[in-house]
């Protein structure tokens, strides 16, 4: 398991685990990160928000947000790196 | 509004009845479009008693039978995570509508049935509006109605109320409905086999105490949640043994919001498995390649450029001329006022021309820059582009701890703090929006510009442009350094969480923008415009009395009194006196300068050193804003933080005047 904003942009993850207050994890679980949901990387740049998806729609997130949502990281995804 | 209460006439009365309609969905899903299109003019917007959330409620008639609708705010669930949706599950808890029209984004099916999964769980029956029928086609997503609604057991009714295709079916649809000609009988969601039994031992112990008119089986769930105001709301109900059960129990169970939210997108998953049809792996949708440009570190920054390069445009061009024109006309008007009131006391003539008319005056040459504004952040809102700013910009607003979304109404404070002030209405949490209430009047306007742009070089001769940019830098950078100040010692609220979703693309909807720029632009004119025209009457009364001359007014007075003030900064009554002026607007400290100096250009550098003058010029920069925007702000946050802010600024200006004169004497300036 490794937090979301480890993955580079176009890598995959299925979310196994949300670290954070209640409210934060409800907020998250309600957009659709719940445990076993893909996630995708659109965008990870060094510094800012990230951009991923999950349930088709678009999500931006703070890097300390990315840091507390915990994926494994779907096979065969190995340093993708898209431009 | 129309009352929101059970109707308890007799059924052959119910044809006469009103049917309350509440619309309910998650933000971006198109709802605001589908209330304007069913009400167009039929509309109020007012607050949720007791909070500082819009509401907005309106009529329609169909088939001669008549409708109330009340807009909910946009909300992902219905926990009491946040006001809005506290607000949005207490009216169908409590209001009782008759049918709730769901709304949703066909093109994120999955995640906007999410709140439907929520909906289904309380009395009220429910109609799917499934919008966006457009927007998912051009993402490659089918989807088939008929089949979505026999899963779900609920009328679906498709629509683009963008291009106002099925609106009429679903207020048809609704009308069957309450009239009984077709039926609901809804799919609900389930729990996880896991938590049954836990949830049922919890049912079990409230069941006796919930209060009316809530549902134990509900209020069990939302504990289980960890919702905050079931929790207050049980532990007032039940004995403290009971409570310490219960609270027992869900401390075991932290966790099964995950587990609840999991079975919630499972039952979503079965319930839209036949109804929709995906594209092909690796197809990319329109909005895919639109951000593959516009959510770009470099190509995206350069497109936000642009986009705001014709925004300003847009406003000088098409504003300013208006502004100016509308500025003249009124000049005329108070002029023949001046001349139909002859007969009349000079000082009557003089209030009705110069104070009331001046002051309406003012209020009207705001508009051209309103609508605009307006006009901008309602499309950019429509589009989908607003979020794809505030991502882009939200590293550099991160650190005065403001929101991405903060960026778009400073910005715009350059053109005007007026609509700046109004802007800040997209930011979604309180705190992060107070905080740019606090810092918009710290953005140079064009009027303190127009100021700064006409002194500097009767002070400064050929370092004027210099000194002009350093003014404004100084002014941005004393904005940010107070954003971090204020973020960190005085609102040090829990840091701001960036989590928010970037809506699919779409083309706006001209009838939604028009009622948004209506709406508002009514609203400035009914509460701040009264204000703005009070204020001005009575300062054009101190200016004027007790003998008619400038110089011997109880302006003047004041700003006698404020000698002692301007004496630190190097200032004379004169400047003190036109600073006061400046609160009615800002272009006032040059009229007052030269009532009070005579020629500008000789007098005032042989009144002032060097390091008075920059003095002032600060002073000007950060001074209390004009009247206009005092009301805004008062309008939209309220008299304490209004006050707050006067004294922030008012100590902030007057500090920093002091500062640069004293330093500045000391180096010999």
């Amino acid at each position: 398991m490794i937090p979301l904003i480890q993955l580079q942009m176009g890598q995959s993850g299925m979310v196994r685990a949300l670290h954070g207050g209640r409210r934060f994890v409800a907020r998250l679980a309600a957009l659709g990160f719940t445990p076993g949901a893909p996630v995708t990387i659109v965008r990870n740049n060094r510094f800012g928000p990230l951009i991923v998806t999950v349930r088709d729609t678009q999500i931006a997130l703070g890097r300390g947000e990315a840091g507390r949502i915990l994926v494994l990281l779907m096979e065969g995804q190995n340093g993708v790196t898209a431009g | 509004m129309a009352s929101p209460l059970v109707n308890s006439s007799p059924p052959e009365q119910t044809a006469a009845k009103t049917t309350v309609i509440a619309l309910a969905g998650q933000p971006n899903v198109g709802k605001s479009t589908i209330f304007n299109m069913l009400t167009g003019l039929n509309q109020h917007v007012g607050n949720w008693p007791g909070k500082t959330v819009a509401q907005k409620t309106g009529t329609c008639t169909h088939d001669g039978q008549k409708f109330t609708l009340v807009d909910l705010p946009g909300t992902y669930s219905l926990t009491a995570n946040s006001e809005e949706e506290r607000i949005a599950r207490d009216y169908i808890i409590h209001g009782r509508p008759d049918i709730v029209v769901a709304v949703v984004d066909a093109a994120i099916l999955e995640r906007s049935l999410y709140l439907v999964a929520e909906l289904l769980l309380l009395p009220s029956p429910v109609v799917l509006a499934l919008n966006m029928m457009d927007v998912a086609e051009q993402e490659g997503i089918k989807i088939e109605p008929q089949v979505l609604e026999a899963a779900l057991g609920i009328p679906v009714v498709p629509l683009c109320a963008a291009r106002g295709t099925g609106i009429q079916e679903l207020i048809a649809t609704v009308e069957s409905l309450s009239a009984g000609e077709i039926s609901c009988q809804p799919q609900r969601p389930t729990i996880l086999p896991g938590h049954q039994a836990i949830l049922e031992k919890i049912r079990a112990l409230i069941e006796d105490s919930v209060p009316v008119p809530y549902q134990p089986a509900w209020v069990a769930l939302k504990l289980l949640e960890g919702d905050d105001e079931m929790c207050t709301l049980m532990q007032d109900a039940l004995p403290e043994a009971i409570w310490k059960q219960v609270h027992d129990l869900l401390y075991q169970h932290e966790d099964a919001i995950l587990d609840i939210a999991g079975a919630r997108y499972q039952w979503i998953g079965r319930m839209i498995r036949a109804a929709v049809v995906r594209p092909k792996v690796g197809q990319l949708g329109m909005t895919a390649r639109l951000d593959s440009v516009l959510t770009h570190p470099v190509w995206g920054t350069v497109a936000l450029l642009a986009v705001l390069g014709a925004v300003f445009w847009l406003t000088y061009t098409l504003g300013t001329p208006l502004q100016e024109w509308l500025g003249d006309l009124v000049a005329l008007l108070a002029e023949s006022t001046r001349g139909a009131l002859a007969g009349m006391p000079t000082w009557f003539a003089n209030l009705c021309a110069d104070g009331i008319i001046g002051g309406a005056g003012m209020v009207v040459t705001f508009l051209p820059i309103l609508i605009i504004f307006f006009a901008v952040l309602a499309i950019l809102e429509d589009t989908g582009y607003m979020a794809r700013i505030a991502y882009l910009t939200d590293r550099v607003m991160h650190t005065m701890g403001l929101h991405g979304k903060s960026f778009i109404p400073l910005l715009l404070g350059f053109g005007c703090n007026v609509p700046s002030i109004l802007g800040t209405r997209i930011i979604e949490t309180q705190r992060a929006r107070l905080l740019t209430v606090l810092l918009a009047p710290l953005v140079p306007c064009t009027a303190r510009m127009a100021v700064i742009i006409v002194l500097t070089p009767l002070f400064f001769g050929d370092m004027a442009g210099l000194v002009a940019w350093g003014l404004v830098a100084a002014a941005l950078a004393i904005l940010a350094l107070l954003g971090i100040l204020l973020h960190r010692v005085i609102l040090k609220g829990e840091q701001v969480a960036f989590i928010m979703e970037l809506p699919l693309y779409h083309l706006p909807n001209l009838r939604s923008i028009g009622l948004y720029v209506w709406h508002n632009t009514l609203a400035f004119l009914q509460k701040a415009g009264t204000i703005i025209l009070g204020v001005s009457a009575i300062i054009w009364l101190l200016s004027y009395f007790p003998t008619g001359v400038v110089t011997e007014s109880y302006l003047t007075l004041f700003g006698h009194w404020l000698e002692p003030v301007g004496r630190w900064m190097g200032l004379p009554w004169q400047m003190m006196t036109a600073l006061l002026t400046s609160f009615i607007a800002k272009e006032n400290t040059i009229a007052t300068l030269s009532i009070l100096y005579g020629d500008l250009e000789t007098a005032l550098p042989a009144a002032l050193t060097p390091s008075a003058a920059l003095a002032f010029l600060v002073v000007q920069l950060l001074f209390i804003p004009c009247v206009a925007t005092v009301a805004t702000i008062k309008q939209e946050v309220g008299n304490r933080w209004t006050l707050v802010s006067l004294l922030l600024l008012l100590g902030l200006s007057l500090g920093a005047g002091v500062l640069v004169y004293q330093v500045g004497t000391l180096l010999g300036a």
